[in-house]
Formats: structure tokens, sequence, C-alpha cells
């Protein structure tokens, strides 16, 4: 378990983070979130033992980062926004090296590195010069870097910054696969990434947590009800009145014509996909489409960690 | 030890596979080669023991030049690309990382040191000298080789980048070096306290010529550990902040 009580990180006069207060469970995957300069990085990098904290108590599984920092990095497996690699490595000379240095048996060594290059999809490029990889593999090596001495902990500054689409479903399946082994505590901009690989979402602001919860009740509280979509097909201007009295809790936003169809805009305080679904299909029209409105976590980022700009 | 090791392996081999290490070692053997047939083999008549005086002479000004330029890297550049931090958030210690840097670059020079040897074994062949005058003579290379190695591993400690590394280390390493003449100008007891720090002339002279005395030992083993110690301090500082 991961406990930070009243953690402040001051560099110089100036407050880079503080006051935060969090825990994080065993097998929890939890996304912080931020603008730049927020104090992802900061808090990764204390929770790492790279940074001494100015004030507060950060412990990993009961060991505190100030009174026994080597049992902290022994458990912990840290991958910064920039992946720490030697370009004149190969792969398997490097995770050997990361893996020896945290400690693993020479015997042992040669195991864990298949292990974390099985695990980080690079059994392929085992024997490849690190400095000859693209910048998607170049980022799995950190991850393998960081998982190869098997920590209870995984921390992931920026794992998906500068991936191509094909690289970032990877990379989310990698960190997915990471959950229930280890436990996740994984810092990104990327908002959609955040939200589809992570359990919890601690949203960060000025060095200050602003919300901690899943997805869906930050975006219940923040908003006050989700926002769905949906496309009908043969959906009667009629049919429609009757919304309010089979679906109580929708309150529609918008309708539109949108070729031949109609686009709804709801929003509820509560999760009511099923019963519209149900209304539309009993109503003898053609349900084409719902869902989740996609840029609700953004409106949710934007009130929460920057709401200047949202107003 | 074995993370000292791990971390000196590494180094080693990054050295092997940059032109660096290549550069720099051919360097110091071309400028060594170069000195011995200038001062060595074409000077007037000289006995075999003063050629190979003059040949660690000349041999120990490649080495303080070689030590800086193979030093630098060290920290700095681990720093610059964001290495360090793999290093730094491992569960070993700040002594870890720099007795293994200074193992692997010392390695380097020793080897460099080492490859002379060719030079001595002609004045070995061809002349009358002692065994122990060319062993004494590669002890005090190896010693001031350690001392110089030391300050550079300090400096790229401290400095930000490769260039500034090379740049503090010629700062400390120049002064040290030139004690001796500020020693001459001086009244006793300060032109003793001044020569005895000197990094070359007083501490070194005696091994050139072949004499082993446990106080120069003592001095070069002294400002190694001094600087070793310096940039242990420096790196934990700044891990640590």
């Amino acid at each position: 378990m991961i406990q930070i009580e009243g953690l402040y990180k001051y560099y110089g006069t100036t407050r880079a983070v503080g006051p935060i207060d969090l825990q994080v469970s065993a097998g929890e995957v939890v996304g912080l979130l931020g603008e730049n300069g927020a104090g992802k990085s900061t808090t990764l990098r204390v929770l790492a033992c790279e940074l001494l904290p100015s004030a507060g108590r950060v412990k990993v599984d009961g060991h505190d980062v100030v009174d026994d920092p080597d049992a902290v990095r022994a458990s912990i497996g840290y991958l910064p926004d920039k992946p720490p690699l030697y370009p004149e490595m190969t792969v398997r000379e490097y995770l050997g090296f990361a893996a020896r240095l945290r400690g693993v048996a020479r015997a042992d060594t040669p195991a864990r590195v298949a292990a974390a290059a099985e695990q980080a999809a690079l059994t392929s490029e085992l024997d490849a010069v690190i400095g000859a990889l693209s910048h998607g593999f170049q980022q799995r090596v950190g991850i393998a870097q960081a998982i190869v001495h098997r920590p209870r902990f995984v921390v992931l500054d920026e794992p998906i910054s500068g991936l191509d689409p094909r690289q970032i479903v990877e990379m989310r399946r990698l960190i997915r696969g990471l959950a229930g082994e280890h436990t996740v505590l994984i810092s990104s901009h990327i908002l959609s990434e955040i939200s589809q690989t992570c359990d919890r979402l601690l949203v960060i602001r000025d060095g200050e947590i602003v919300a901690d919860d899943t997805e869906e009740a930050i975006v219940q509280r923040t908003l006050g009800g989700a926002r769905i979509r949906l496309l009908a097909s043969g959906l009667t201007a009629e049919r429609l009145a009757t919304l309010t009295s089979a679906v109580p809790q929708a309150t529609l936003l918008s309708s539109q014509e949108e070729a031949g169809c109609l686009r709804l805009e709801l929003t509820s305080p509560e999760d009511v996909r099923a019963r519209l679904a149900r209304w539309v299909v009993e109503s003898g029209a053609e349900l084409l489409e719902i869902g989740r409105s996609e840029h609700e976590l953004e409106r949710v980022f934007m009130r929460l960690a920057s709401p200047e700009q949202a107003s | 030890m074995s993370a000292v090791l791990l971390i000196a392996g590494r180094e080693l081999r990054a050295y092997l596979r940059s032109p660096l290490g290549a550069i720099v070692v051919s360097g110091l053997l071309l400028m060594t080669g170069i000195l011995f047939y200038i001062f060595g083999l074409n000077a007037e008549k000289l006995l075999s023991a003063e050629v190979l005086r003059q040949f660690f002479y000349n041999a120990s000004g490649p080495i303080l030049i070689a030590c800086p330029l193979l030093s630098m890297r060290l920290v700095a550049e681990e720093r610059q690309t964001g290495t360090l931090t793999l290093l730094h958030t491992a569960p070993i210690r700040g002594w870890h990382i720099v007795l293994g840097k200074f193992l692997s670059a010392f390695g380097v020079i020793a080897l460099a040191t080492v490859l002379t040897a060719y030079m001595p074994a002609l004045i070995f062949v061809n002349g009358k000298v002692s065994l122990g005058h060319i062993l004494v003579g590669y002890t005090g290379l190896l010693l001031l080789g350690a001392a110089a190695m030391s300050i550079g591993l300090f400096a790229s400690t401290v400095a930000r980048s490769q260039v500034v590394a090379v740049v503090v280390s010629a700062l400390i390493l120049a002064p040290l070096v030139t004690l001796w003449l500020l020693a001459k100008v001086t009244d006793p007891p300060l032109s003793g306290f001044l020569a005895a720090l000197s990094l070359h002339h007083e501490n070194f002279r005696p091994f050139m010529e072949g004499v082993l005395e446990l106080q120069h030992v003592v001095y070069y083993l002294a400002v190694t550990g001094f600087f070793l110690l310096a940039s242990t301090q420096v790196l934990e500082a700044r891990r640590w902040r």
C-alpha cells in the first residue's frame, strides 16, 4: 500500500506540490491527471525516492521514503518521463543491468529479463541495440526495466507520451496487463488513455489533488450527471414526447436531424443507457448508436484542472 | 561491492563501444611515442636510466591530459541524458556509483599506461636499467593517473555538461600541477608546504628516479580518496534534495 500524508515539496521558495494526502491499495491502477507543471512528476519522483519531500510522510509498504529509502527503491519500479536508456546497450544487456542493479541474483537474471521482455512484448528485440529502436519500442524497454525486478509497485510517468495510435493501443494493453501482479500509478495528460487504463483517477492542480475517485463518480460529481449521446432512425416527434414519462431521470439537451436519423443528447444523474435503449426499441425505431459523450472527461478535466480556462 | 563491479563493467563496455575511449587511448600512445622519440631516442647521448627517467616524465603529461577527457562523461553525460535517474532510484549508495565509475575510467587509463611499456622494454633490452626502476616508474604513473581521474570524476559530478566538466578538471589540475612553481618563489615553511601539495614535481620525481617512497604513495592515495569522497558527497546531495 502507498500512503501519502501531508506531502509538500518546495523548490527553493516555490511550492511544487502540497498538501497531498493519498492512499493507493494493492492491485489498483491509479491515474494521476493534471496539466503540465501541476505537480504530477514531482509527486512520482518523491515516491520513487529521487526527491526528498519538504514535509509530510510518504510510505510504501510501510517503509518511509526518508527513513528507509533503499527498501522503497527495491519495491518500486519507476519509469521517468524520459526513459533512462543507454543507447549503446542491447535490450538484453540493459534489462540485465537494471535487474542486477535492483538486487536480482545473477542466476535469476536471464529468466527475469525474458519474463519482463515477454510482458512488454519485446522478446523479438532482445538483441537489438536500444539506440536503433523506434520511440515506441524504447518506451517499452523503459517499462520493462521498471518491472524486471518484479516490484510490488510500478510508477510510470507519462508512458504514452509521443506514441502513435497503434503503439498507444499496445501500451494500454501492456499497462492493463500489469494490474493484479503490480500496483500501478501512472501519470498522463492524455485523458482518454487515463480513463481507459485506470480504475481510479486523481486530478492534480497547483500541486493539490482536487478529485480522487472513479471516472464515473468524478464525472457525476463535477457535471451533475452523465451525458449520453443517442442516434436512432424512425424516431417520430410524437414518440420523442414520451421520453420524459418513459425515462424520467433523463433530460433532453438537444435533438437534431442527421442523415435521416435523429441524434439526441441527454443528461442524467445516473446511467440510464439500458432504459433509453429499451425505450427506442419499444417505440418501433432502430437504435443505431448509444454511449457516453466522448468529451465528458475533457470537460471534467477543464473544470477541475484549469477552472479559469473552463469558465 | 557487486553494485560497484556492475557499474564498472557497464562503464567499461561503454568506453569500448564509443569512439571516445579509442581516440583518447590512441592519442595518449601517439603523444608518448613522439615524446619518447624526440627526447629519448633522438637526443644527445644519455645514460639508459636518464632516458627511462625522461620517458616517465614525458608520459605523465599525456596522462594528465587524457584523464579529464576520459572522465568528463562519467556523471555529466548521465545527467544530460537522464540515465542518472536509473542509478538514483536503485537501492544502491552514492559510493557504489562513484567507485564503479572511477574503476572503469581508471581501468582505461591503466590499460593505456601499460600499453606504453614497449618503450621502457626497448631501453631494458638495449641498455642497462633495472626492472625495479621500470616498475616504480609505472607505479608513479598509475598513482598520478588515479589522482587525476578522481579529480576528473569530481568535476563531472559537479558540472552540468561534459564541456564544463573538462574546464572544471583543468581548473583544479592546473594549479595543483604548477604548485611547485609557486613553491620556488615563496619562503619556507610555505614553500615546503606548497611543494608537498604539488601533484607533479615533488611527489612524482622520486617515481621517475625509480625511488619508491611511502609518503608520495600516501599523497596520491590521499588525493584520490579525497576527490572520490567529495564526488560521493556531491552525488548524494544532488540525488536526495
